[in-house]
């Protein structure tokens, strides 16, 4: 078990790092490879008004002119170590996770990210919690009555879950609910501390049931054909041969077993979501990690981009190694193998 | 051992009222609708079977072996499977008890042990847990007493170090280990009935030795009734005072084990016992198989359901394929259902058969 | 005794040519463990098996799950490459051909499944399926493949008109003769059958058994048959290997097997299956073996039976058995075999 755990880690930390290898190919060796040159480079950190000179010391002072493996180390030593940033009127120190400083604002990228976190957690984890509750309960649901009118209707609204996209629900609920009604905000988010909890999740219930609708329809159904499996295996029969209740039958058997597999799916899309859910927190206004890679990639501010992207894949890979432990707390026959 | 059977032999045909019988199964019909017809799983089976006593059913996949235990155990989901008839359990007529009153027998009076034990089992739970679940069901007391009686059950089986074993979950277990434990956990309650589905089909010989004595000791221990169901003539011969040989949802014969195995009567049980080679006999130059396939149990052939695989449905003057034999004592409570006369069958049995096994 | 035993002699000592040849076969699977995954251990699946098989003649590995009988069959077939030893089928090596050189092979050695359910390509038609074989070795037939298919169809007892079925059309038993069909279309010389009637009803058993037997009589076919069904067994074979651990324990014909098994294991295993005669419970006091079988990863030292067996000494643990020749034509590793007293092995009609 032991040797298991450290395993998956150690390949959690790798492939994190072959993430940051990909990703700053992407943004600074694939230029190249376009015929882009280090003073092109280096014109997205000058103002449009200044001169060739300026641009190549400025290239020089960024280390574009190195070759790439130098200016890669540097970059995996900021993220790891933090980083020296020569100014060229003095240098300034970028702490670790240092992902850079923005070409708009010139503010380092880490905090801006750091700042916007919670939303997105607040956003993320409170969706989930209705996702799961009501897609995987509706799902139990519709495999014990299957076939009936209740399976056939909780799985056509389940089916426009699935089907229809954030920015249609997302507006039409606020157009609804806020604008008509006036019921909730209209966006943006209070945060989450001591003195307003009420406050925050009466702001985020939109993007929640929002959010969860389409999650929970995908759900719904994941959970429907697990059931149905399960409730198919012999060791069903047997529970129900013991004379055990139906309900602990399904809830205990045949429950226990169908969500394994949900389970990891549910990590993933965690993982995914942490990483910022672009249309969720555009639609509702949201300051999230999402808005921002929207607006970092609008601004073209790579170091911007590169941030998000990184902070998005971190979430991933952690989502994957928790998936991963936790299945082993789940199933026996991980455990001891 | 003559006396007691006897008194089963006379059973089938005499004993008319409720309940007489621990186990008694009248006319039992399971008819499943689909959309391409009514699969008549079980077509009126009736049997009755005391305390201390075994039946074995015999028959092939589709045969209604399976169906008709998991009837007894109300095990078939609702609405899913027409029951008619009767079960008797102890006077109770289970086909017509609400479903919480047969899930309250369910365990606690009968149990029942399955062909796959590693699938039967749930994998995410210790063989302790799943034992005691099975015994706090029915019985109201703490987990600590249930497990000091989970280990009990494991050591009555013949499970080398229960206190340890007890925590295993059913993947550390050998299939041996494992089906032991299924029965530690059929018999936790102490069932006056315990049904027994192809208990050894996924074991090896050698262990399917073991298992067999266990469940012959069991039954003798706590005296409880036995079905046993399996498609193996060589493990009802272990186990079974009476059996009934099945086909097509219907019993084509019902007897004492030494009269199904010594003076078989339908040309069916002849085609079984011809197919087997024997380990015990000369060995035979050919086996002499049953023509044809099993029928599709939406479409039963007319008249004898045998009828396109029997080498003797030509001596009945067209009546095999038009009038369906009703399962008649031709003495000594030895039941067939078949339209031969019974010099011809005699004669088929002593010249066709009898010498070629 | 004597006189079933001369009437049987026939079929015992073919001699034949030799088609197949092994020798010190071995498979063991790695296990590998903890953070580099060294390897910690092996499945000793198959550990030194040396048997060969005649020409015409059928010979069946048999034993309890865990005994390396299946594992042998892939090896002999090559779809698993042994970790030692030769296979030599009619004089050539072919323990280590690779996947090309082992091509124009597969049209002798062919194997038939245990499961007719999902050996089949359920998407395919019965003509497909057993049509295959010609596409894949490019084989030219006189009247074209679907002739071809037809008449094999016919031959395994099934109608030419299925030939544009699919799988799930057909009874277990069909599907099988469907397989059976398939493993013919070469006209192989040895077919490996691993457990080919175990999924079958009783009566369509008996149906297949035939069949294979038919079939063997026509085309001159040598059998690897796979089994844990011993009376299966007796019936269909003319040699019988008894295998235990990745082991052969004792290797003999069927009569001298069936009638005195030597190795104590073998006896355990004959007394152990259940016989459909009620009179025999009572009769017969059983041979039980105690517990299941050990690990493969982890087997007993020495001789491998002697955790279960009831004639072990201290000799067992220390000394392994060799397979040898205790009478003409039986093999035993043992170091107190059963039925071994002298005058009746002496007894024996040997001319």
């Amino acid at each position: 078990m032991f040797a298991y755990l450290v395993r998956r880690v150690i390949g959690a930390v790798l492939l994190l790092f072959i993430v940051t290898a990909v990703t700053f190919a992407i943004f600074f060796l694939v230029p190249r490879l376009g015929g882009a040159t280090a003073d092109d480079l280096a014109g997205r950190y000058v103002g449009k008004s200044a001169g060739q000179e300026q641009i190549h010391n400025t290239a020089v002072r960024l280390g574009f002119t190195d070759p790439l493996y130098v200016q890669y180390g540097r970059f995996v030593k900021g993220l790891v170590v933090g980083q020296e940033y020569n100014y060229g009127t003095g240098t300034e120190h970028c702490p670790a996770p240092c992902f850079g400083y923005s070409f708009l604002t010139q503010q380092p990228v880490w905090p801006d990210l750091v700042s916007r976190i919670p939303v997105t957690a607040s956003l993320a984890g409170g969706a989930a919690f209705i996702w799961l509750i009501t897609g995987v309960g509706t799902g139990i649901i519709s495999a014990l009555r299957r076939g009936s009118v209740l399976d056939r209707s909780l799985m056509s609204v389940a089916l426009a879950g699935v089907s229809l996209p954030i920015f249609f629900t997302g507006l039409l609920s606020l157009s609804i609910f806020s604008y008509s009604l006036g019921w909730t905000q209209q966006g943006g988010v209070n945060p989450l501390d001591e003195t307003n909890p009420l406050w925050w999740a009466y702001d985020l219930i939109l993007p929640w049931v929002t959010l969860a609708f389409l999650y929970a329809a995908a759900y719904a159904r994941l959970t429907r054909a697990g059931m149905l499996e399960t409730m198919n295996e012999d060791f069903v029969r047997t529970a129900r041969a013991k004379g055990l209740t139906e309900r602990t039958v399904v809830l205990r058997h045949g429950l226990r077993s169908a969500l394994t597999p949900i389970l990891t799916i549910f990590g993933l899309d965690l993982g995914l979501l942490m990483g910022g859910a672009i249309l969720t927190e555009t639609t509702f206004s949201l300051p999230g990690i999402g808005q921002y890679a929207v607006i970092a990639l609008r601004a073209n501010d790579l170091p911007k981009v590169l941030g998000v992207t990184l902070v998005a894949a971190f979430f991933i890979v952690l989502a994957n190694l928790v998936v991963d432990l936790l299945y082993a707390v789940v199933d026996p026959r991980v455990r001891i193998s | 051992m003559s006396e007691p059977i006897e008194e089963v032999q006379d059973a089938p045909v005499q004993r008319l009222e409720r309940g007489d019988a621990f186990l008694d199964v009248r006319d039992l019909k399971v008819h499943f609708p689909t959309d391409d017809g009514v699969v008549k799983s079980v077509d009126g089976i009736s049997f009755q079977l005391e305390r201390g006593k075994t039946l074995g059913i015999v028959g092939e996949s589709g045969s209604g072996k399976s169906v008709t235990s998991l009837s007894i155990m109300g095990l078939h989901p609702p609405g899913v499977a027409n029951i008619s008839g009767q079960i008797f359990l102890d006077g109770q007529d289970l086909v017509t008890s609400t479903r919480e009153e047969v899930r309250l027998l369910r365990g606690k009076r009968m149990a029942m042990i399955f062909q796959d034990p590693l699938s039967a089992m749930h994998p995410f739970y210790t063989v302790g847990t799943q034992i005691v679940e099975a015994y706090r069901v029915h019985n109201d007391v703490s987990k600590q007493v249930a497990k000091k009686h989970a280990i009990e059950m494991l050591d009555r089986v013949g499970i080398p170090q229960p206190d340890k074993r007890v925590d295993a979950y059913p993947h550390q277990f050998s299939g041996g280990m494992r089906q032991r434990a299924m029965i530690a956990m059929a018999l936790s309650c102490d069932p006056d009935l315990l049904i027994a589905d192809e208990p050894t089909t996924a074991l090896d010989v050698t262990v399917q030795a073991q298992i067999l004595d266990l469940i012959r000791d069991l039954q003798r221990e706590f005296n409880s009734a036995v079905i046993i169901i399996t498609h193996d003539l060589g493990v009802v011969a272990e186990l079974a005072d009476d059996i009934q040989v099945m086909y097509a949802g219907r019993a084509v014969e019902y007897s004492t084990a030494e009269d199904i195995f010594d003076r078989p009567q339908h040309p069916y049980t002849w085609g079984l016992l011809g197919s087997m080679p024997r380990i015990d006999r000369e060995r035979t130059e050919r086996l002499i198989p049953i023509k044809g396939t099993p029928p599709s149990l939406i479409n039963v052939p007319k008249g004898c359901a045998f009828n396109p695989r029997c080498n003797y449905a030509h001596l009945n003057g067209g009546a095999s394929e038009t009038d369906r034999p009703e399962l008649l004592d031709t003495g000594n409570g030895h039941l067939v259902a078949c339209h031969l006369s019974p010099q011809e069958r005699q004669k088929a049995w002593e010249t066709d058969i009898k010498p070629k096994l | 005794m004597t006189t079933t035993d001369a009437e049987e002699t026939p079929v015992v000592p073919k001699i034949g040519e030799e088609l197949l040849s092994v020798d010190g076969l071995v498979k063991h699977f790695p296990i590998r463990k903890g953070l580099l995954q060294r390897q910690v251990g092996a499945v000793q699946a198959v550990d030194g098996l040396t048997f060969n098989v005649t020409r015409g003649e059928t010979l069946s590995l048999v034993g309890e799950s865990g005994c390396g009988k299946t594992t042998t069959g892939r090896l002999l077939t090559r779809l698993l490459e042994p970790t030692a030893g030769k296979i030599v089928f009619e004089g050539r090596d072919i323990s280590h051909l690779s996947e090309g050189r082992m091509r124009p092979l597969r049209r002798d050695v062919q194997m038939i499944f245990q499961d007719p359910y999902g050996s089949l390509n359920p998407r395919h038609t019965v003509g497909k399926i057993v049509g295959a074989p010609f596409r894949l070795q490019n084989v030219k037939t006189e009247h074209g493949v679907k002739r071809a298919v037809q008449e094999l169809l016919e031959l395994v007892g099934l109608s030419p008109e299925h030939y544009n079925r699919y799988p799930h059309e057909f009874s277990g038993g069909q599907r099988q003769r469907i397989g059976i069909a398939r493993t013919l279309a070469l006209r192989p010389k040895l077919i490996v059958a691993d457990e080919p009637v175990s999924a079958l009803d009783v009566s369509i058993q008996a149906q297949v058994v035939n069949l294979l037997e038919d079939l063997q009589e026509e085309f001159d076919l040598t059998y690897v048959m796979i089994a844990h069904d011993l009376s299966v067994v007796r019936h269909v074979s003319d040699r019988v290997a008894v295998m235990y651990l990745g082991k052969i324990v004792e290797l003999a014909d069927r009569v001298s097997l069936y009638e005195k098994p030597m190795h104590p294991y073998t006896v355990a295993l004959l007394s152990a299956v259940p016989v459909p005669d009620t009179k025999r419970k009572a009769k017969q006091e059983r041979i039980r073996l105690q517990g299941d079988v050990p690990s493969p990863i982890n087997p007993p030292p020495a001789c491998r039976f002697h955790t279960r067996c009831w004639k072990a000494q201290e000799i067992c643990k220390t000394t392994e058995p060799p397979l040898i020749e205790l009478k003409p034509g039986h093999q035993t590793a043992c170091h107190f075999p059963e039925n071994v007293d002298a005058p009746a092995a002496k007894a024996e009609p040997a001319s």
